[in-house]
């Protein structure tokens, strides 16, 4: 046990563990906005509230949340514990700053990170916290014709207040009643400097990404000549422009859409 | 070339010794000569200064020929000075443009404490070099060159984290005063080669913990040691150290403690 403490104590051992939460929360990125992707179903809502549902009903998905919401909180508290190391090693700073070349984001990842974090924090007070533990957001009933697949959306009322979701049949009529996340999205995206939020979050993302995916490889030594280019090329191509774009579109769309 | 002599204005950082608090001063560098070398600039204003009793700048300084490790000094933000590839000694004074003020500072970290005014005490690097950075061989003569054949790649390669001079450039250009690009060059020289093998699992996990101990900050992959390292010692290096370091941690079970060595 003292081995694999000292292993972790270590400064390799800090900087594996930022690396591997770091890389695991680029794998829920993908999940997360092709989930979301969804809200730009024109179905009112109705794939989108299914998936939210699901999502939090279905104990695997629940037990995976737990470790990522675990991962952001580790990896932040790994982030402050390495930057305060590394301000002790430089108690007395330079006169002149330092010239030599290096990415704008190698160089504030604490402060792209920070950002990232706050947005987190009112992203899930907003949706997640709202969804799962308040009854403020309001039930919506899909009644689908089997038969036609034909689909009508009314508001539900709950009779109990422990309801959660149901699904019922009435002959060749599908009746399922789901909170309204959709409706919670909506109101959200409809005020600007919630959108404003969100894309400067993603922008924040973007350079995020841009540094730490290529260099999470680095501090787990997987560097190659032949794959390093390609393990660039995704951290700032996939991971820094589509995925942040993908997420941007969403309360952009909504807003102009309104 | 130009032979115009130049004249320069010099912000200096002094500090009588460890424990006492530093500033910077003025001083005038008149009549510099562009084919002198950066220390050979400091001669010239050491000399002045003693003829007037007043007290030299230290700065340290061995072999003027880039290969020793022993000059150092942060000048107008770059580690051995604005060109690449070279320690101080090799820098001349070419590189400034007359009228110019130049700012240097020692290395500023907290395991290079200041002893006087540039000379800054980099034995950390000496401790972490016994820790591990070495190969036993306690008997026995020089086997033939041709006994142990080494690929040419592996040599170049080995060769080349080799040519670390451990002068500590890396550790003063990096944002976190770490000394990775160092230890790493030294782990990755000695692991690549056959008579580094034996130990080289041992050698990546003492040198780290000796490195860690001395209070180096950490690695974020920003790349300033690699531009600033007078040898271009590769970022690389650094990842081939995690990655031995990894692989003895979490898969080898090395037992560091058990081996003993004698004399």
């Amino acid at each position: 046990m003292s081995e694999t403490k000292q292993t972790f104590n270590s400064s390799l051992g800090k900087k594996l563990i930022m690396a591997l939460t770091g890389l695991f929360l680029c794998t829920f990125l993908i999940v997360h906005l092709g989930g979301n992707l969804l809200l730009f179903c024109k179905d009112g809502g109705y794939s989108f509230n299914m998936y939210a549902n699901f999502l939090t009903h279905f104990p695997p998905i629940e037990v995976v949340a737990y470790i990522l919401y675990a991962s952001i909180l580790v990896h932040a508290l790994y982030a402050i514990i390495l930057t305060t190391k590394n301000r002790k090693a430089r108690p007395i700073g330079y006169a002149v700053a330092t010239k030599a070349p290096a990415s704008w984001s190698s160089k504030n990842m604490g402060l792209l990170g920070s950002i990232l974090f706050v947005f987190i924090v009112i992203h899930m007070g907003d949706f997640w916290y709202k969804y799962k533990f308040t009854n403020t957001v309001a039930f919506k009933e899909y009644r689908t014709n089997l038969a036609t697949g034909e689909r009508t959306e009314a508001a539900y009322t709950p009779e109990k207040a422990d309801f959660e979701h149901s699904q019922s049949f009435d002959g060749n009529t599908e009746i399922i009643r789901v909170k309204d996340l959709h409706a919670r999205v909506q109101e959200s995206f409809s005020q600007l400097w919630y959108v404003a939020l969100y894309v400067i979050a993603m922008g924040a993302l973007t350079f995020h990404m841009a540094h730490g995916f290529q260099s999470a490889f680095r501090t787990m030594g997987w560097v190659h000549r032949k794959y390093t280019p390609i393990v660039e090329f995704i951290g700032t191509w996939f991971f820094g422009a589509i995925i942040p774009l993908g997420f941007a579109a969403m309360p952009v769309v909504y807003y102009f859409m309104k | 070339m130009d032979n115009a002599h130049m004249n320069l204005t010099l912000k200096v950082w002094r500090q009588k010794d460890a424990k006492t608090a530093g500033k910077f001063e003025t001083y005038k560098a008149e009549n510099i000569s562009p084919d002198m070398s950066f220390l050979e600039m400091l001669d010239v204003v050491n000399e002045s200064l003693t003829k007037t009793g007043a007290e030299p700048i230290h700065f340290d300084h061995d072999c003027r020929e880039g290969i020793c490790g022993m000059c150092s000094l942060y000048i107008n933000g770059h580690p051995h000075g604005p060109k690449r590839a070279i320690t101080t000694c090799q820098l001349h004074m070419r590189s400034f443009t007359d009228g110019e003020t130049i700012t240097i500072e020692p290395w500023r970290a907290a395991p290079f404490p200041v002893m006087k005014d540039l000379a800054v005490d980099r034995s950390a690097f000496d401790r972490i070099q016994q820790a591990g950075g070495y190969i036993s061989i306690n008997t026995g003569g020089v086997p033939d060159a041709n006994a142990i054949p080494i690929p040419k790649v592996v040599a170049d390669e080995a060769f080349n984290s080799a040519t670390c001079i451990g002068c500590g450039a890396c550790v003063a250009a990096c944002k976190n005063a770490s000394a990775m690009l160092f230890v790493s060059a030294k782990i990755t020289q000695l692991g690549l080669l056959p008579q580094g093998q034996p130990e080289r699992y041992r050698r990546v996990q003492t040198m780290v913990a000796q490195m860690d101990e001395e209070g180096f900050g950490n690695c974020t992959n920003t790349g300033a040691c690699e531009a600033e390292c007078p040898k271009e010692i590769s970022l690389m290096n650094i990842s081939t150290m995690n990655n031995d370091f990894l692989s003895a941690k979490l898969f080898r079970q090395e037992e560091v403690h058990e081996v003993q060595h004698e004399g």
